[in-house]
């Protein structure tokens, strides 16, 4: 594969997390955007038999393409040549039963212990507070695969100390707090991606932990976007850039007009070097 | 049974005896012509302050007809099922329908923030399979369902779940009440006249919703007839006893798509999530809903033969959603 020289972060971000797609495990993916993304990538290049469900009770399907943004779920494209058409509560039960491993979310807010916002910014007694569209399936994600993947964009507004409200479950306040609230044992956060680094958690202390960097920022730039200081790994590894195979893939047929991947900022190779790049946008 | 600790959200209160007695008194056992229109549907079974619960939403194969006509008829003050749900809610409330909802998932904006911080919402907090797992629970006949989820969250502080010592293995585990609403609107593929209805391919909670519910009226694409369905019975998603009235409604999903039968119009789901986003959806409710009188009209006035065949001809895939 050839290393590529001019692409969007967040097409880095969806590259970053597809390779650590493995085929052997199932996933439940959040319906459309990044997490989608990074699955059907994986499946093309890295993972082509790995499984996925969507809370829709769609298992397994062999979705479409090119990718329709609108037709997300309860959709034909999207559902199209599952294994089996359930509901809801078949993908609920699923997870429960511990057949689901991995989960991969979006979200709006993440802390030190991997707690999930989506539900409001600001306070929510009052009613105050921007109001956002509540945790949908990411609850029961979050609560019962047995990994957690999130993934968001590198800015300090998305890393506080405390979200502002815990819609989805990370480890709540730290070790055991999960068994204690009738979650079941040995499920949780796992890894945060953002277009800048990868995070996972410190198994004693269950806090956030910077493990890698992309090749454009620098381990201060990252902190930097962060409202809090998380853990940092003895050794800081950095991620491969995006690969011009899995770009074009996500620019053909996962993400064609750039809806998701186009906003944020762009990197290009310029002196044997990654930075932020002076032409934004698809050439 | 120890209770650790619960959520200070109301709830509407599970009564499964009452629920009992409610199928036993008001569920005719026979067949029953059930065919009416749009209008006498929502004016009959749907009443002001009612829970009311929809599967899936106002894009994907929702009953986004009956939707319109709860609106155009000014039903006020109902508790809305909020689950996997994008601007139904939005337009509930901002046609003075809704003043409550609980929440799994509703598509936000604006909009969402000002009905709160202006008092016209209140809001419960739970997700998407929680609400689910709770109308299961109100389909069984049950008072209330464990989960392993939804525990620790904050949206469990805000809501009628309780976190309690398990009597079997002395672990925490949460309950969640059932739910019963008061009435269930579904849109479905095929329908006979008594209300034996099928749903093609995946939907969010049909079935449940209709067993759980005190009132269930199903909007069809197509009426088939009851032999249809003798000759083919593990098809039968929906059975007649449960259901109120059926209503023919051709693109009743519209704007969403029906899988196998049409896509969604995509100019106008812009055009609608362009007033969420605003924070004004009364000219689209004018335009889709107070200005005419009927879903027929709609399809008439608004949108076209034209763009129906067009609808339905970018919906090209149909394996698994016929007979």
């Amino acid at each position: 594969m050839t290393p590529a020289t001019h692409f969007a972060e967040r097409e880095h971000l969806i590259c970053t997390v597809s390779r650590v797609i493995e085929e052997e495990k199932s996933y439940w993916v959040g319906g459309g955007g990044e997490p989608l993304y990074s699955i059907l990538l994986a499946q093309r290049l890295y993972a082509s038999g790995v499984q996925y469900m969507t809370e829709d009770g769609v298992i397994a399907p062999q979705s479409m393409m090119p990718w329709d943004p609108l037709m997300t779920m309860v959709a034909s494209r999207a559902g199209y040549r599952a294994l089996q058409w359930g509901t809801m509560n078949t993908a609920g039960n699923f997870a429960q039963l511990g057949y689901v491993d991995v989960g991969i979310l979006n979200t709006l807010q993440v802390d030190r212990y991997g707690n999930i916002n989506s539900t409001v910014l600001g306070e929510y007694e009052g009613g105050q507070g921007r109001r956002f569209g509540g945790p949908g399936g990411a609850d029961t994600i979050a609560a019962q695969c047995w990994r957690t993947i999130l993934m968001t964009d590198q800015q300090k507004r998305k890393f506080p100390e405390q979200v502002d409200f815990i819609s989805s479950p990370g480890f709540l306040d730290g070790p055991g707090a999960r068994e204690a609230n009738g979650l079941p044992p040995g499920t949780g956060p796992w890894r945060v991606f953002t277009p800048w680094a990868m995070f996972g958690y410190e198994e004693k202390s269950c806090e956030l932990m910077l493990m890698a960097i992309s090749p454009f920022v620098t381990v201060d730039m990252v902190l930097a976007e962060m409202s809090f200081e998380p853990k940092i790994a003895p050794t800081i590894e950095t991620l491969d850039p995006p690969m011009e195979e899995e770009l074009e893939i996500i620019r053909t047929q996962l993400d064609t007009d750039g809806q998701t991947t186009g906003r944020g900022q762009w990197i290009e190779k310029r002196d044997d070097k990654y930075v932020f790049a002076e032409t934004q946008g698809r050439e | 049974m120890e209770i650790l600790t619960e959520g200070q959200g109301a709830y509407l209160p599970p009564d499964p005896d009452g629920f009992r007695a409610w199928v036993r008194d008001n569920k005719p056992r026979t067949l029953v012509h059930k065919m009416m229109n749009e209008h006498e549907a929502i004016e009959r079974f749907v009443s002001d302050g009612d829970y009311v619960a929809y599967d899936c939403n106002y894009f994907q194969r929702g009953p986004s007809s009956l939707i319109r006509e709860i609106i155009r008829q000014k039903k006020k003050d109902l508790w809305v099922c909020g689950k996997f749900t994008y601007v139904a809610l939005a337009l509930l409330v901002e046609g003075g329908c809704a003043t409550k909802a609980d929440i799994g998932f509703v598509g936000f904006g604006p909009w969402l923030s000002k009905a709160v911080a202006a008092g016209r919402l209140q809001t419960y907090e739970y997700s998407n399979v929680v609400m689910t797992y709770r109308l299961q629970a109100g389909a069984q006949g049950l008072p209330f369902i464990g989960v392993r989820s939804f525990g620790g969250t904050e949206g469990f502080s805000q809501s009628g779940a309780k976190l309690v010592k398990d009597p079997f293995s002395g672990k925490p585990v949460v309950l969640l009440p059932a739910l019963n609403p008061d009435v269930s609107i579904i849109h479905v593929h095929q329908a006979d006249v008594y209300g034996n209805a099928r749903v093609f391919g995946t939907g969010i909670s049909h079935v449940d919703c209709a067993l759980a519910s005190k009132r269930v009226i199903v909007s069809a694409e197509e009426i088939i007839e009851t032999d249809e369905f003798r000759r083919d019975p593990a098809r039968t998603s929906i059975p007649h006893f449960t259901v109120d009235a059926v209503v023919h409604a051709p693109f009743g999903a519209y704007p969403g798509t029906v899988q196998g039968r049409y896509a969604s119009d995509v100019q106008h789901v812009v055009e609608c999530f362009g007033g969420t986003m605003r924070g004004d959806l009364q000219p689209y409710l004018e335009k889709w809903v107070y200005s005419v009188d009927s879903h027929a009209e709609m399809l008439e006035k608004r949108v076209g033969w034209k763009k129906l065949q067009e609808l339905q001809r970018r919906e090209t895939i149909r394996e698994g959603y016929s007979i």
